[in-house]
């Protein structure tokens, strides 16, 4: 570790990895009770399992960006972190915030939650992915706020590299689009249009800044290949991530009573989206090729070289299968969304943290690389685990294809319970393949504690 | 050997003397970065321009009718404007690699300046839609009219501020004539704002 102050890291990406199973249980839950409707009811029912599995992706990558941030803002800036006291601080408080807000989606009723939270004094509650009461997405702000200021003063005061000013410029964006969780209009057609200002200006805008930025500082780190090279890919990634993503948002607001242009600002841009996913897999294995040094962590490369394929497919190949208008007309709400949406978080960001943390753990916990025996398992649970998502993304897929043609497409249209029933066997496939996902977050989980040849840890400790 | 421009303004008497450093055939004016960009934005563009193929193909009539109110003398002037301007910036090049950095500043600010009459044009031209009560939602001809010219529109002004920032760079002698990728740079960009206009202005304002 360059400088002490990185280590606060730690604790953020021990939390995310522990929300990270969390996560994948309540989507287990969930996957089961497609097909046993009445599996945990009462107790658990769908919308709360659901809400649980898709807010603890959320806090859990934010805990992992957060993560990110403080172990290479420092080490890019060369100096320590402004605070880590506040690091720390802000670390308990959303952990805590974010425990609470999930027991109360499990143990109160949501409508209760909402009274309980004082949703009436600014309602923002009850849309998807911002279920958060009101009072936790207040705390979200003062979290964000106060990390953007411990980061942002160090990287100010510091050397100012791309990578740094991308990833600020990228978590800036972040906070900014969040606001809009504030913004509930009354009318429909504007509460859903700026919805989609935080939930896609997100995850197609600003966090493919902080993933390009994340990527760029680990290839420089594993690779040596000159920083020049890498931050001159990083411009034209990001400049294509936004110019083709910021329109591009259009491809939610065909079908919201929003203008009908949208139809074809959002079908052109966004079939671009692709490009920018593309480039970051042609520039991860550039650089890995031009590398001139074979860095010990290998775990951490495989990661960075998977992020790149994964986010491709996941973003860009099944994010255009039913990006244009036309398509979308028929393929809208479908298990093609729930494929597409499998995929991509799993590629771009679940990825990209697991990279970073692949590549910082050892050195927070002092070695340069985790030795070959937890190595080697970590590999097996990257295969695991990203094998496995393929295969629920073939399966949605498959589901989502026949539930388009018996629901929509077809010239006697099937009822929605009646088609649900009908792709049962799918729903099936994907809940065992989730199961292996599980094994794998298990090798992942164990392979912290995997105990190897203490020699070749000290030597490449002092390496 | 500047082939645009057949008359030399200045003559290079140093020319035969110290013939310039062959160039490889296969080496890209500028940046390699920009060239992805460029090549990225002639996607969008073109894509935009099947789509207007494909829905003028659909409503032939409509396209027709609604052409024929737009304002094709400001569109040609405005053609010859960018023209010129790119022949400024052809010049700025060749400036730059004679080691004339002053004379390349200027030659940069005239084709900003060029860009500069070309949005004023443009205003006046959306500016009388408007009045008309013309928007994106009166019809898909309008639609693509204004999408294609207003992306455009933002198009010129993006280059024109990476050209008034490499004629600044060069005005303070950033560049040499053995260094000087940035021009080509900034040339290369305002060369594609250049072409797209080329083909966005007989496809949507002439061709029926």
């Amino acid at each position: 570790m360059q400088y002490q102050s990185q280590a606060v890291a730690k604790p953020y990406f021990i939390a995310a990895i522990g929300l990270f199973v969390g996560q994948i249980l309540f989507g287990l839950i969930m996957g089961l009770q497609y097909v046993m409707g009445d599996f945990l009811f009462p107790e658990i029912p769908f919308n709360v399992a659901r809400m649980v599995h898709t807010n603890l992706l959320i806090v859990w990558l934010l805990f992992g960006f957060m993560g990110a941030a403080y172990f290479l803002v420092p080490e890019e800036a060369e100096r320590e972190l402004h605070s880590p006291k506040l690091a720390l601080a802000l670390f308990w408080i959303f952990l805590i915030a974010g425990a609470l807000t999930i027991l109360g989606y499990l143990l109160v009723p949501y409508a209760g939650l909402a009274k309980m939270t004082g949703n009436h004094l600014l309602p923002t509650m009850g849309r998807e992915f911002l279920e958060q009461p009101t009072i936790t997405k207040l705390g979200i702000v003062v979290v964000a706020l106060g990390f953007l200021y411990n980061i942002g003063v160090t990287i100010l005061a510091g050397r100012k590299t791309v990578v740094n000013l991308v990833l600020l410029t990228g978590l800036v964006g972040l906070a900014v689009f969040f606001l809009f969780a504030f913004y509930n209009p009354e009318n429909l057609v504007k509460d859903k249009f700026y919805w989609w200002w935080v939930v896609h200006l997100w995850v197609e805008g600003v966090w493919e800044l902080i993933l390009g930025s994340i990527l760029a500082f680990v290839l420089l780190k594993v690779t040596g290949v000159d920083r020049e090279v890498i931050e001159k890919w990083l411009y034209v990634i990001i400049a294509m991530a936004l110019i083709t993503g910021v329109i591009g948002t259009g491809h939610h607001f065909y079908w919201i009573g929003a203008p009908e242009y949208w139809q074809w600002w959002g079908s052109i841009f966004s079939a671009m989206e692709p490009i920018p996913f593309f480039m970051m897999t042609v520039f991860a294995f550039n650089m890995v090729n031009r590398r001139r040094r074979e860095h010990p962590n290998q775990a951490a490369v495989l990661w960075a070289l998977g992020t790149a394929v994964m986010a491709f497919l996941g973003a860009g190949v099944w994010g255009f299968l039913h990006t244009l208008a036309p398509v979308n007309y028929y393929t809208h709400g479908t298990q093609i969304t729930a494929a597409h949406g499998h995929m991509a978080f799993y590629g771009a960001y679940v990825m990209i943290v697991l990279t970073i943390i692949s590549y910082a753990m050892p050195i927070l916990r002092g070695q340069k690389a985790g030795n070959r025996s937890a190595q080697v398992l970590e590999m097996w649970s990257f295969w695991f685990m990203t094998v496995s998502m393929v295969f629920i993304t073939l399966f949605l897929t498959g589901a989502g294809i026949l539930q388009v043609w018996m629901q929509r497409y077809s010239d006697a249209p099937m009822a929605f319970m009646v088609v649900q029933e009908k792709i049962e066997l799918f729903y099936w496939m994907r809940e065992v393949a989730g199961l292996v996902f599980l094994i794998g977050l298990i090798m992942y989980v164990w392979s912290f504690f995997v105990k190897g040849d203490e020699r070749v840890v000290a030597s490449a400790a002092t390496a | 050997m500047n082939v645009l421009w057949p008359v030399q303004l200045q003559p290079d008497v140093n020319a035969i003397a110290t013939p310039p450093a062959p160039r490889r055939v296969r080496d890209l004016p500028g940046d390699f970065a920009i060239w992805i960009f460029i090549y990225a934005e002639l996607l969008v563009f073109g894509v935009f321009f099947l789509a207007y193929a494909f829905a003028r193909a659909g409503n032939v009539e409509l396209f027709n009718e609604h052409q024929q109110f737009l304002d094709r003398t400001t569109g040609a002037v405005n053609t010859l404007v960018l023209i010129t301007s790119s022949l400024f910036a052809v010049r700025a090049v060749e400036a730059i690699r004679r080691g004339a950095a002053a004379s390349c500043s200027r030659w940069l600010a005239m084709a900003v300046m060029s860009g500069g009459v070309f949005v004023v044009l443009k205003l006046i031209e959306f500016a009388d839609k408007q009045e008309q009560g013309i928007t994106l939602s009166t019809n898909t001809f309008y639609m693509f009219y204004l999408s294609l010219t207003f992306f455009h529109f933002m198009h010129v002004l993006m280059g024109m501020v990476i050209l008034s920032a490499v004629a600044v760079k060069a005005y303070r002698g950033a560049y040499s004539a053995s260094r000087h990728t940035g021009v080509e740079t900034g040339a290369s960009y305002w060369h594609m704002v250049d072409l797209v206009w080329i083909v966005l202005f007989p496809l949507v304002y002439v061709m029926h």
